[in-house]
């Protein structure tokens, strides 16, 4: 069957991905483990909206409101509990809890693509400036204070599950966040495999039709944004970790946009891409935000527009479609499950 | 006599000023095969969406096999065993042959028995060596036949198919009007075509529609003498 030819790079993969995790400890500083370590986070958000927009094919320009959810999930239970192990459960289960609540009106209203937009990104603006407007004393849930636009300094990190005071220091924090991002990325590709994924790519391509074959097209992306909008918040709790501090920005319609100009960049419809071009963004970022030359959103602006014109399926599948071209047709007709 | 297996009473449909289906009373028996004829306008197109949930009804009922289905979800009717071949071919664009049929059969059928489906019928579609290639690239009368082993995949009990010889060549629509019979073995169709030579392939009783409202039901030879059916078609100064 086809799909075998697509397990095989799928495999290669993310044994790349475990080859490159193990290996960069020994040949890049503690300032480059940190930094990786981020990368990887953000990585996690991208692969969850390049599951919920490139195979369940729903406009989500809110994603970052599980991520942003995730993290001041974390925040606050990580104080209160004065340790990390449900803190990081609860970073997932709320977001995509809320995920499933938002979904419900959203896909059993019979909302088309655009409202799905408008009705995302207007959510976390909503929250944006909701935990904007949260500084002062009264805004406090438990021990932890909300601190408004100041965000919320000096978090508790991960801990090892069940000893409060054996905190997980910077080396380890990278493995485990490489691994997890390896296991969402193996485990969203287990997913499409499945009954269930195929039934979603199918729903992408053709609506009417799977209800015509008698599948719930309402349940199906309902599921699929909930599982988006968990992963985003596990990407979320892992950010909050990072640099032990979480603020309004993780709401932003910069953080928001971010993701989809990464998902942009590296191709829509794929796994792998949206890793590509968070990576490749990232980097930029970095290093633009270390000159003085022009400012960064503003190159940001330029390399998103340049690919919706020139580059509109994004990084890896116009390589594919490179490499199917010079290879003859033993790649050829492009995969819809990658 | 039997318990029909589908049965409209009064059903109708308006859209602003047009009622498109006017009290449309129609039964259908078990593995009956009908077909449904009538000029462009006439409501066929639009009684199948009814019938499929993707219209709702204004008024009038549905029955399928006794149980009221009337205003139930498109997905719901489906599983209640309602398969439609629509009049522009309804694909995954991006996906397979055979990943239509194994998405339409794996919904009622475990792995193993769902690929074992879905070989037998590319072998009845004829379409066996272009099984691994994607829709997108197939001419309209392929297309057709994907989707109407799509249909079959599923194996439902009851059939819609609306224009399934329009775009084929002589030699393909007489090979789908065998596939039509074959299927009616066992299964009940409702065939709408405009494809005068293919109905009389395959036809032995003919539901004629006019304005949204059934004219004359009767059978072939019947209704190819009826006057009426012809002025309807052809209009009255078409009469010599």
């Amino acid at each position: 069957m086809s799909f075998r030819r697509g397990s095989a790079s799928v495999v290669l993969t993310a044994l790349v991905m475990g080859a490159t995790a193990v290996g960069t400890p020994l040949v890049v500083d503690q300032f480059g483990l940190l930094q990786l370590t981020v990368f990887a986070a953000m990585c996690i958000l991208a692969l969850s909206l390049g599951f919920v927009w490139g195979y369940g094919g729903i406009l989500c320009f809110g994603q970052s409101a599980f991520f942003g959810l995730g993290a001041y999930t974390y925040a606050v239970t990580a104080i209160n509990a004065g340790e990390s192990t449900l803190a990081a459960l609860l970073a997932i289960v709320v977001p995509a809890v809320f995920a499933a609540l938002l979904g419900y009106f959203m896909f059993y209203g019979r909302l088309s693509d655009v409202y799905l937009g408008v009705i995302t990104l207007s959510v976390t603006l909503i929250f944006f400036n909701l935990m904007n407007s949260t500084a002062g004393d009264a805004y406090r849930v438990g021990k932890a204070r909300l601190n408004g636009f100041n965000g919320m300094p000096s978090l508790p990190t991960l801990n090892t599950p069940g000893d409060p005071g054996r905190l997980l220091d910077p080396t380890e924090t990278y493995y485990l966040v490489m691994a997890l991002l390896i296991i969402v990325y193996v485990g969203l590709h287990l997913l499409l495999a499945s009954p269930f994924g195929r039934v979603v790519v199918a729903i992408r391509e053709n609506e009417s039709r799977c209800e015509l074959l008698g599948y719930d097209v309402r349940l199906h992306k309902l599921l699929v944004f909930t599982i988006g909008g968990g992963i985003a918040g596990l990407a979320g709790c892992l950010f909050a970790n990072w640099g032990a501090f979480v603020s309004p920005n993780v709401f932003s319609l910069t953080m928001t946009s971010q993701i989809i100009i990464w998902v942009i960049v590296g191709g829509l419809g794929t796994l792998v891409g949206p890793i590509v071009g968070c990576l490749i963004m990232q980097y930029l970022a970095t290093e633009l935000g270390s000159q003085q030359l022009a400012n960064t959103n503003l190159i940001f602006g330029i390399i998103f527009l340049a690919f919706v014109l020139l580059v509109p399926r994004g990084i890896v599948p116009s390589l594919r479609r490179l490499g199917a071209r010079h290879l003859g047709p033993a790649g050829a007709p492009a995969r819809a499950h990658e | 006599m039997s318990e029909a297996l589908l049965e409209t009473i009064g059903l109708s449909v308006r859209f602003g000023g047009v009622e498109a289906v006017r009290g449309v009373d129609f039964t259908l028996a078990e593995r009956e095969l009908r077909c449904l004829i009538g000029p462009n306008g006439a409501g066929k197109s639009t009684l199948f969406k009814l019938l499929t949930g993707q219209l709702k009804p204004t008024a009038g009922r549905i029955l399928f096999r006794g149980h009221d289905i009337t205003g139930h979800h498109t997905h719901a009717i489906a599983r209640r065993g309602v398969g439609i071949k629509t009049q522009v071919p309804s694909l995954f664009d991006g996906l397979t042959v055979r990943e239509h049929l194994w998405i339409s059969a794996r919904r009622r059928n475990p792995a193993a028995r769902t690929r074992a489906i879905a070989d037998e019928i590319l072998e009845r579609i004829g379409l066996t060596t272009l099984a691994d290639g994607a829709v997108g690239q197939l001419s309209h009368g392929l297309r057709q036949w994907v989707e109407l082993g799509t249909v079959l995949a599923g194996n439902p009990e009851l059939i819609l198919l609306d224009e399934p010889a329009a775009g084929m060549t002589h030699d393909e629509v007489a090979r789908t009007a065998q596939l039509v019979r074959e299927i009616n073995r066992t299964h009940a169709l409702v065939v709408v075509d405009h494809d005068m030579q293919f109905v009389k392939m395959i036809a032995r009783t003919v539901t004629v529609m006019h304005q949204g409202a059934v004219l004359v039901e009767d059978t072939m030879d019947q209704i190819m003498k009826n006057t009426i059916v012809r002025d309807v078609y052809l209009g009255t100064h078409a009469r010599s």
